[in-house]
């Protein structure tokens, strides 16, 4: 328990010591970990942020996922809608066009059956005429009936 | 008997007496194993001992965390750094948690402290004759190795914290305001004077001796049952072992109660009622 001047020695360096510590070392540490504190709590903001920058990316990505399904949804019903009526169309047409074919059909049919008919009544006739001609050639003049005759033809 | 008796009373003084350096009437003398005492009483003396070791522990402080502030990086940092800013962060929470005022030494005042009386305070881990057996080999009669040990030490740093306590509060206070604190507490009347100055000059003047003494005692303390237990024998290795572990907590606590009151005491004086 003996003071001297060990006392005064230590004294100094406990002063340097500190002044060094003060001046060199304290300083730049404290501003480093400060910093570093800053930067991570700004980090921790940022992952913050994109997550919920990301959450609103999913919610916006979905909505337009649904968007895309309706629109499909929408040009199949139409697709369908507009198969549904070329097929209407298409069958109408071919109806017309088949009641067409039939009509002209029916027309000549009725041609041909009126030709035959015109035919036959020529030949009826023209057998009719001959029929009697060889009839009236014992007794008759062909030309003196030929108006009787005529009225038997029109009236075939 | 009286053979052995003699033989541990010397290896405990011998372990306990500094190497010194003194100016007698024949210059500057070291002490010697014939004249242990020579610089007893002489205040022209300087535990070479004691300068050397603090001196080489408060350098070895310096120059780690100077390392470690020089390449101090913002971001992701190595595990020296991360260490160094461990007790950086453990020194500056205490500091915050106790001193509210904005004062740019303290913080550094605390860590000097902290670090370095724990360090000195580590040297009582090192076995008690490794050391000094070293140094007798090369001609060191005397070495005492824990630099906290030594009462000039441990009053050189309390004193200086002294006369920061005093600095500030003239600083903060002024002189009016300190004064009255010493005169007017804690009995508010005029005649109370003489008391209060009694009273509240003995808690100031408390302040530094009970900060260095509580050190000096408890590493003197320390290191004086680790000489009785090394002249044990091989009992020793057992209690050797079981007191270092005691101890490892003592030297830790030891320092952080330096430090921590210290920041309280400067705290107080920067109280302005």
């Amino acid at each position: 328990m003996d003071f001297n001047m060990t006392l005064l020695g230590q004294t100094i360096a406990m002063i340097v010591f500190v002044w060094f510590t003060m001046k060199y070392i304290w300083p730049h540490l404290d501003a480093a970990i400060s910093e570093r504190q800053e930067k991570i709590a700004d980090g921790l903001a940022a992952a913050d942020r994109s997550q919920h920058d990301l959450e609103l990316a999913q919610k916006k990505a979905a909505e337009t996922m649904r968007e895309a399904k309706d629109k499909a949804a929408e040009l199949l019903d139409q697709a369908k809608k507009r198969h549904a009526e070329i097929v209407d169309s298409a069958k109408d047409d071919a109806r017309g066009e088949a009641d067409k074919i039939k009509v002209g059909a029916q027309a000549e049919i009725e041609q041909e059956v009126h030709r035959a008919r015109e035919e036959l009544r020529k030949q009826v006739s023209a057998l009719a005429v001959a029929g009697a001609e060889k009839i009236l050639q014992r007794s008759i003049d062909a030309s003196a009936h030929a108006d009787i005759l005529d009225s038997l033809v029109a009236e075939l | 008997m009286s053979e052995t008796e003699h033989t541990s009373t010397s290896y405990i003084k011998h372990h306990l007496q500094n190497l010194q350096v003194c100016s007698t009437q024949e210059g500057w003398q070291f002490n010697t194993a014939e004249n242990p005492t020579l610089c007893k009483g002489n205040f022209n003396t300087i535990n070479v001992d004691s300068m050397f070791f603090s001196l080489l522990l408060g350098f070895i402080f310096l120059w780690m965390f100077r390392r470690a502030a020089k390449k101090a990086t913002i971001g992701v940092p190595g595990k020296f750094q991360a260490f160094i800013e461990l007790v950086i962060e453990f020194v500056d929470t205490n500091v915050k948690d106790t001193f509210h005022g904005k004062n740019k030494l303290i913080a550094p005042l605390g860590l000097t402290i902290f670090v370095w009386v724990y360090m000195m305070n580590l040297m009582d881990l090192i076995p008690v004759d490794y050391i000094p057996t070293i140094a007798h080999a090369i001609g060191v009669p005397f070495l005492k190795v824990v630099p906290s040990t030594d009462v000039n030490v441990t009053f050189a740093m309390s004193i200086s914290v002294f006369i920061l306590i005093l600095f500030y509060s003239f600083k903060i206070k002024g002189i009016k305001g300190f004064t009255k604190e010493l005169t007017l507490n804690p009995f508010n009347h005029w005649a109370a004077i003489p008391i209060n100055i009694v009273l509240e000059g003995a808690a100031l003047i408390a302040k530094p001796i009970s900060l260095s003494l509580r050190l000096f005692g408890n590493m003197y303390a320390g290191e004086l049952i680790y000489i009785l237990i090394a002249l044990m024998g091989v009992y020793q290795l057992p209690l050797h072992f079981g007191w270092s572990i005691l101890h490892l907590l003592v030297t830790f606590l030891q320092a952080f109660i330096f430090m921590m009151l210290t920041i309280v005491y400067l705290s107080l004086a920067h109280e302005d009622h």
